[in-house]
C-alpha cells in the first residue's frame, strides 16, 4: 500500500486530541456514561451472572463427594450416554444437510430460493413442545405409522429413535445458517477457476470450498451440538421418561429436581452449564475468525 | 437433471445443483415438512365445535393471555435493556468488557432445564434474589411473575445481537453533522441514531417475542403451573398429551404454529427492511 493512500478505516486513524476543556460533540458526559454502564451491568448481573454463579454454588453445596456421586450414579451415566448418542447422530446429519443446503443456496441462482431459506429456518420458530408432538403424530401408537411399527416390533416414540428425531428437528438450521452468509459473500470465482483448471466437482468441493468455510462450519457444529445436548421440551415429549433408558441429561435434571434432590440436580446441571461455557469460549474464538473471513471475502470481491 | 432445467435462472459451471437441492428438499420434507403437516392434517379431521372447544376453553384462553402477555412484556424489557447493553458494549470501554460481551450469549448456550431450576432457586423466598424481594412482599417463583422472569432470561441475547452490528457500522459523521447543526446529544440519539437502529431493534424484539411464546423448559420449573393462573400454553399441550387427548393437544399446537408463522413472516420482512436501510 502506498504511503499517500487514505487509511481503509477512517475510525482507526489516530484522532486529534481535543483540548481537555472542550467537550467532545459525539461523546456523552462522564456521568451519563457511568450511569449507562452501571445500569447495563446491574441488569446483566441479575439476569446472567447471578444465575451462572448459582448453578455452581448449588452444585457444590453438599461438597465434592456428593457432587461426584451425583454424576457417577448409574442413571446419570446412562443419561450422559444417551445425550451423547443423540448428539453424535443428530449433529453429523444436520452437518451434511447444512453443507448441501448452503451449496444449493449460496452457489446457484434459482427460483424458490427465498421460500427454501424460510423453510430451513422454520424449526427455530416452532415451540420445542410442538417439535416433539409432531413426531408423536407420525410415529406414536395412534399416529400414521403407529400400527405398522408395532407389528414390526419397532419403537420410535418413548425410545431412542424418537429422541434422536426430536433432536435433529430442533437443531436443524444451525449449520446451514452459518454457512450460507459466508458462502454467499465468498462468491463462485474460486470454484469456477478450479473447474476451468480441470478439477472434478468433488475435488472442487473438498479442496476449494471446504477449506474456505471450515471455521463457519465449526461454528455451526458448536452451536448445533450445544442445543442438541441441552434440548429439553421436544425430547421430553417423545422420551417417556424411562429412567436409565430414555432419559437424557436435561430430563434427568428434571427428575432429580422433582424428587427434591436439589444438590444432585444442580450437580448434573453444572455439567451442562460447563458445556455452555465451553461453547461460549469456542464460539467467541471461532466467531472472530469467521468475521475476519467474511470481511476478507467482501474485500476480495470489491 | 429436472431441477437444473426447470429452476435454475442462470446456467452454472459448478456441478451438484440437482444432487444438493434434491437432498436438501428430501431431508427437509422428511424431517420437518411432513411431520409438521401431520399437525394440520390431524386438526383437519376434527369437527369445528370440537376444535373450538379444544382451543377456546377458559383454561386454554387463560394460558394464551399469560403466554402472550408475559412474552410481550419480556420482549419490551429486552428491547429496552438490550439496546442499552448493545450501546454500552459498542460505545464504551470498561473492565471485563470482552467477557461480558461473550457471556451475553449464555441464554442461547445454557440448556433450558438448567436455566429453569437455577432461576427458580434464585427467586425462591430463600434464594439470593428472592429473599430480598420477599421483604417487600414480591413473590416470583411459582407465580406468573416467574414466567416473565424466565422469558426475559431466554430472550436476552436477541436484541443485543441484532442491534450491536448496526451500531458498530454507524458512521460517526452522522453524529458529528448532527452536533454541528446544533443538536444536543439527546436530540442526536433520538433523531439520528434511534431511527437507524429501529429496524434491527424491532427484529430483535420480534425474535425475543417469538422465542418466549414457544418456550417451555425454563418456565415450567419457575411457574408453579397452576391452571388459570400460571399455566403456559406449551404446558397445556403436554398436559393434553398425557391425558391421551391427541386431537386437543394438536389443535392448540396448530393455533401456536399459525402464530409462529405470522411472526416468522414479520421477522423476515423486518430483516429485509434492515438490509435495505443498510444499503446491502
Amino acid at each position: 500500500m502506498s504511503a499517500i493512500s487514505p487509511p481503509l478505516n477512517a475510525h482507526a486513524a489516530p484522532a486529534l486530541q481535543a483540548p481537555p476543556h472542550l467537550k467532545s460533540a459525539t461523546q456523552e458526559p462522564a456521568w451519563v456514561r457511568y450511569t449507562l454502564i452501571g445500569t447495563a451491568l446491574v441488569f446483566l448481573t441479575i439476569f446472567l451472572f447471578l444465575p451462572l454463579a448459582s448453578v455452581f454454588t448449588e452444585a457444590l453445596r453438599k461438597g465434592w463427594q456428593a457432587y461426584i456421586e451425583a454424576i457417577a450414579e448409574p442413571d446419570a451415566i446412562s443419561a450422559i450416554w444417551l445425550t451423547l448418542t443423540a448428539a453424535v447422530i443428530a449433529v453429523p446429519l444436520n452437518l451434511v444437510f447444512g453443507v448441501a443446503a448452503a451449496w444449493t443456496i449460496a452457489k446457484f441462482d434459482f427460483r424458490g430460493k427465498n421460500i427454501l431459506l424460510t423453510l430451513i429456518d422454520l424449526p427455530f420458530s416452532v415451540s420445542p413442545v410442538i417439535s416433539g408432538l409432531i413426531y408423536v403424530l407420525v410415529f406414536g401408537l395412534q399416529g400414521w405409522f403407529g400400527e405398522w411399527l408395532r407389528d414390526h416390533d419397532w419403537k420410535v416414540i418413548f425410545a431412542v429413535p424418537g429422541i434422536v428425531l426430536a433432536t435433529i428437528f430442533v437443531t436443524f438450521p444451525f449449520v446451514a445458517r452459518e454457512l450460507i452468509p459466508l458462502m454467499q459473500a465468498q462468491g463462485n470465482e474460486q470454484e469456477e477457476a478450479a473447474r476451468v483448471l480441470g478439477a472434478s466437482g468433488w475435488q472442487t468441493f473438498w479442496k476449494v470450498t471446504l477449506p474456505n468455510v471450515k471455521w463457519a462450519l465449526l461454528y455451526g457444529v458448536i452451536l448445533c451440538n450445544a442445543r442438541a445436548m441441552g434440548e429439553f421440551g421436544a425430547v421430553s415429549v417423545v422420551s417417556g421418561h424411562i429412567r436409565g433408558q430414555t432419559n437424557t441429561l436435561p430430563l434427568h435434571i428434571e427428575i432429580l429436581y422433582n424428587e427434591y434432590q436439589m444438590a444432585a440436580a444442580f450437580a448434573v446441571a453444572s455439567l451442562l452449564a460447563s458445556l455452555a461455557l465451553v461453547t461460549l469460549v469456542l464460539k467467541y474464538l471461532v466467531e472472530r475468525q469467521v468475521a475476519k473471513e467474511i470481511a476478507q471475502a467482501q474485500a476480495d470481491v470489491h | 437433471m429436472i431441477f437444473s432445467r426447470t429452476l435454475l435462472r442462470q446456467r452454472s459451471v459448478l456441478p451438484g445443483f440437482d444432487l444438493a437441492l434434491g437432498f436438501t428438499i428430501f431431508y427437509l420434507s422428511l424431517l420437518v415438512l411432513i411431520p409438521l403437516s401431520a399437525a394440520f392434517i390431524k386438526t383437519a379431521s376434527m369437527t369445528w365445535p370440537a376444535f373450538v372447544e379444544a382451543v377456546a376453553s377458559p383454561r386454554v384462553v387463560a394460558s394464551y393471555k399469560l403466554t402472550f402477555g408475559s412474552s410481550l412484556l419480556a420482549a419490551v424489557i429486552n428491547a429496552v435493556f438490550g439496546l442499552l447493553v448493545a450501546w454500552v458494549l459498542v460505545r464504551y470501554e470498561f473492565f471485563g468488557k470482552r467477557i461480558v460481551d461473550a457471556l451475553v450469549d449464555l441464554p442461547f448456550a445454557l440448556p433450558t432445564a438448567v436455566a429453569g431450576i437455577t432461576l427458580t432457586g434464585l427467586y425462591a423466598t430463600n434464594g439470593w434474589i428472592g429473599q430480598y424481594l420477599d421483604l417487600v412482599g414480591i413473590k416470583v417463583s411459582f407465580t406468573p411473575l416467574g414466567v416473565f422472569i424466565a422469558m426475559t432470561f431466554i430472550g436476552l441475547p436477541f436484541v443485543v445481537r441484532t442491534v450491536q452490528p448496526i451500531l458498530e457500522d454507524l458512521a460517526k459523521e452522522l453524529e458529528e453533522a448532527s452536533a454541528t447543526l446544533g443538536a444536543t446529544r439527546l436530540q442526536t440519539f433520538h433523531r439520528v441514531i434511534l431511527p437507524i437502529l429501529t429496524p434491527a431493534l424491532l427484529t430483535g424484539f420480534a425474535l425475543a417475542f417469538a422465542r418466549a411464546l414457544g418456550e417451555y423448559g425454563s418456565i415450567i420449573f419457575i411457574a408453579g403451573n397452576m391452571p388459570m393462573v400460571s399455566e403456559i400454553t406449551p404446558l397445556l399441550i403436554i398436559t393434553k398429551l398425557e391425558q391421551y387427548d391427541y386431537a386437543g393437544a394438536t389443535a392448540i399446537a396448530v393455533v401456536m404454529l399459525v402464530m409462529s408463522f405470522i411472526l416468522l413472516l414479520t421477522i423476515n420482512l423486518l430483516q429485509a427492511w434492515t438490509r435495505k436501510r443498510q444499503g446491502k
